[in-house]
């Protein structure tokens, strides 16, 4: 008897107060890509454009948490995510765009668009199209429950290969020795 | 860099002739060059690391590990509150709130005019008589409002602490059941002279036979160290009696060095004399500074009845005396190779094991590190014989063991019982009722339930350095872990990243708690980092640390179930508030300028 093929297992990404450095090292994983596909289908993500994320297995959220929009994609991301998995430094720990946190909130914004060299007459946006910046960068583990973690600036290709690899495996993703290893 | 004062410089310089300008006295030089100023400006540090041939980044590293060196003024009265779940279940907070009202002052900031600064300290070892504080390093107990007042008054109007009514600075020993140690009446050098008799291996069989195990609360037997020590090659060997008693909830030393000195030098010496040692230390906590004096004191008397010295009794070659060396508020030094450090005149970071002090410890050489009641009771040894030690108490603990018992019950104080007496028997004489729980061996020790009051003090069941905190039905346990991990967080040395990350985090997980945002998720999280404290830490208090909120996870479960606000995961922190400040500089207020903090109120 035949068994049927394993369902492909859907994978949605995004990139909150992130550089795009971690999907970038995504596609590093090079040729593995095609294995890849053999075994997963993109649900929302840069690289297939959808826009809402809908039920999934793996979510992959690449930065921290920055502004109001940045909470509701996460949020969205962990209802519809089995497994909510925090790419690179950035998700973990804030990151560098966490670096603003020592510095209050106005005095970023009033260096930004009133007081910058070559600046005149200027004002901090407040088009309602525009996202409001939290007070403080936050990794996203303090907005929502995240399962995993995977360090790095950026986390290594072949870190990201063998985390997702251990994860469609069915094993309990583990990196250890040079894939925690950074210079 | 500011220029220092001649008359300062002409101090310092006193000081630093005084301790022969070792780089090992540097923490005592700290200490001292600190009087002069009631804190450590930079240029002070700069004058002492030159005069010490030591980088300055050296002396900058110690002046800041220590709690009670200040880099900073702290001002002419340096009000500390101590702040044990005993000092707090007595209403310590609300005493300090309202000694700071009556002062114009911020908790933890100077004042303006630079006269007064109140915050709170660890645990100051007067559990017995709370809430406490310590002025300028002496210590006050009994707090109430009406103390507080007159020492507003008194800070106000300036008065020289000498000046302060005597009464403020009684401490009593509270002792309340004598047993063999405490029953004993010695006259000094007795003990000595029965071990003298028996000769250095004759002393040592005895104590072999005693069965006498560490009283510091890890039960290591007395004789093996000593015998290790005398058979490992370098010398001159050294003597430490630990009388760093930090943990909290525990002040049996604090009576022994206060009612018993003479039996914990003499102590000392038997350990001298078995041992051949040649140099003593006793590491007194900077809490118990007010000691000093008096101690000093022992000592002479005892130089001068040849019990310390150059051949002591008589005996060729038994030369052997004792120095005192303060510390400085640092819990982590009471871990005996963190306290060799600190001897050392460095932070006080643990070291790794093996080797071991008794073959390498202070500077190097073989050294015996022993607990302030350890060492007392050897006296009994020396006089009684090991035999009839080892009759005493149970199998494996022989002896009787001090209790310091504090928190509610009628009659806190010093309880010495024979090992072996059960918790209920404890909790019967202390005039404890309505018992919820015992948190036994302080902070890092053991909190027992009801259930569990049948069990007995000893090494084989409920092994304990003498902590013995009581807390009645009225008492919520969750806030007892609390303060315990905001103790560990506060204490951790920093050294390794398990312990120095691992404590701050469990300290936030019960802060989240305690502010109304606990959810599921942070219990799994609390476990998860309660294991990693426990297996990775460099030293026994980051493996320590978890063992107030694994116990009362485990024994009182709902006190931390009733603040879970939801059953999956919440936010430490309110998301709508932290966008107040951009809706306030872009004047928004549309509904895409808020958050909704639970996430099912936005689907």
């Amino acid at each position: 008897m035949n068994s049927p093929s394993p369902r492909k297992l859907r994978v949605a990404t995004a990139s909150l107060a992130g550089c795009f450095g971690c999907h970038m090292s995504f596609l590093d994983i090079d040729e593995h890509l095609f294995e890849l596909v053999e075994l997963i289908e993109f649900d929302r993500s840069p690289l297939t454009d959808i826009k809402d994320v809908g039920p999934c297995d793996i979510g992959l959220i690449e930065g921290g948490v920055c502004n109001a929009e940045n909470v509701h994609v996460l949020r969205e991301f962990r209802r519809n995510c089995k497994t909510l998995i925090a790419l690179g430094a950035c998700a973990v720990n804030g990151g560098l765009p966490a670096q603003r946190n020592h510095i209050p909130l106005a005095e970023c914004l009033r260096e930004v668009y009133q007081f910058r060299d070559g600046v005149a007459n200027g004002q901090i946006p407040n088009d309602p199209e525009l996202p409001l910046p939290l007070d403080k960068v936050r990794p996203i583990h303090e907005v929502v429950r995240v399962d995993y973690f995977i360090p790095g600036c950026p986390p290594s290709g072949p870190a990201i290969w063998k985390f997702l690899t251990d994860l469609l495996a069915g094993r309990t993703p583990r990196l250890s020795g040079g894939l925690l290893h950074y210079d | 860099m500011s220029v220092l004062p001649s008359s300062v410089v002409a101090s310092l310089d006193d000081i630093l002739l005084r301790h022969r300008h070792q780089a090992t006295e540097l923490l005592q030089i700290l200490i001292q060059a600190q009087q002069i100023e009631g804190w450590l400006p930079a240029a002070t540090l700069t004058h002492i690391a030159a005069a010490l041939g030591l980088p300055r980044a050296r002396v900058e590293g110690v002046a800041g590990f220590y709690s009670f060196l200040y880099t900073q003024p702290v001002g002419r009265y340096r009000v500390l509150f101590s702040d044990n779940i005993t000092d707090r279940m007595l209403g310590n907070a609300e005493l300090l709130d309202a000694l700071c009202r009556k002062l114009w002052i911020e908790p933890g900031h100077l004042s303006e005019d630079g006269l007064v600064s109140v915050t709170t300290t660890s645990c100051t070892g007067l559990c017995d008589q709370g809430p406490a504080m310590l002025v300028n390093g002496r210590a006050i107990g009994q707090l109430s409002h009406r103390r507080i007042n007159e020492i507003a008054e008194l800070i106000r109007q300036q008065r020289p602490l000498e000046l302060w009514p005597a009464e403020y600075f009684q401490i009593d020993d509270n002792i309340r059941r004598r047993d063999a140690l405490l029953g004993l009446d010695m006259p000094p050098g007795a003990a000595l002279q029965a071990a003298v008799a028996r000769g250095r291996d004759g002393w040592l069989a005895e104590m072999q036979a005693s069965n006498l195990r560490g009283r510091g609360g890890a039960g290591f037997a007395t004789a093996v160290k000593w015998a290790s020590a005398k058979n490992a090659p370098g010398a001159p060997k050294v003597i430490v009696c630990n009388a760093d008693e930090g943990e909290p909830g525990t002040f049996k030393d604090r009576v022994l060095l206060n009612s018993f000195a003479d039996l914990v030098f003499e102590g000392m010496s038997l350990a001298a004399w078995a041992v051949g040692a040649s140099q003593g230390f006793l590491y007194l906590r900077g809490e118990y500074r007010y000691l000093l004096p008096q101690l000093e004191a022992v000592l002479a008397r005892r130089r001068a009845a040849g019990l310390l010295g150059t051949g002591i009794l008589g005996q060729a070659g038994f030369d052997f005396d004792i120095a005192i060396h303060l510390g400085a508020g640092a819990y982590v030094c009471g871990e005996e190779s963190a306290l060799i450090e600190s001897l050392e005149g460095k932070r006080g970071t643990p070291r790794i094991r093996p080797p071991f002090p008794v073959t390498k410890g202070y500077l190097g050489r073989p050294t015996v590190v022993n607990n302030v009641e350890t060492l007392a009771k050897t006296c009994l040894i020396a006089l009684g014989g090991g035999e009839a030690f080892a009759a005493t108490g149970t199998a494996q603990s022989a002896g009787t063991k001090l209790l310091s018992i504090s928190g509610d019950c009628a009659m806190p104080g010093i309880y010495e019982y024979p090992f072996g007496v059960p918790i209920s028997r404890v909790l019967e004489d202390c005039g404890a009722s309505d018992t919820q729980a015992v948190q036994v061996g302080g902070a890092s020790g053991i909190c027992l339930a009801g259930y569990e009051f049948h069990r007995r003090i000893a090494y084989e069941d409920v092994p304990t350095a003498g902590a013995f905190m009581i807390f009645d039905g009225t008492r919520d346990l969750f806030d007892v872990a609390r303060a315990f991990v905001h103790f560990f967080a506060h204490e951790s040395c920093g050294f390794c990243t398990p312990c120095r990350v691992g404590t701050s985090l469990l300290k936030g997980f019960m802060d989240k708690l305690a502010d109304g945002h606990g959810a599921q998720a942070d219990l799994a999280d609390i476990d998860w980092l309660d294991r990693l404290l426990k297996n990775a830490s460099h030293c026994g208090l980051g493996s320590a640390a978890p063992n107030p909120v694994i116990d009362t996870l485990q024994k009182f479960r709902p006190a931390y179930e009733r603040r879970l606000v939801s059953l999956d995961f919440e936010p430490a922190f309110d998301l709508d508030a932290a966008l107040a400040e951009a809706r306030q500089l872009t004047g928004r207020d549309d509904s895409g300028a808020h958050l909704k903090t639970h996430e099912e109120d936005e689907k």
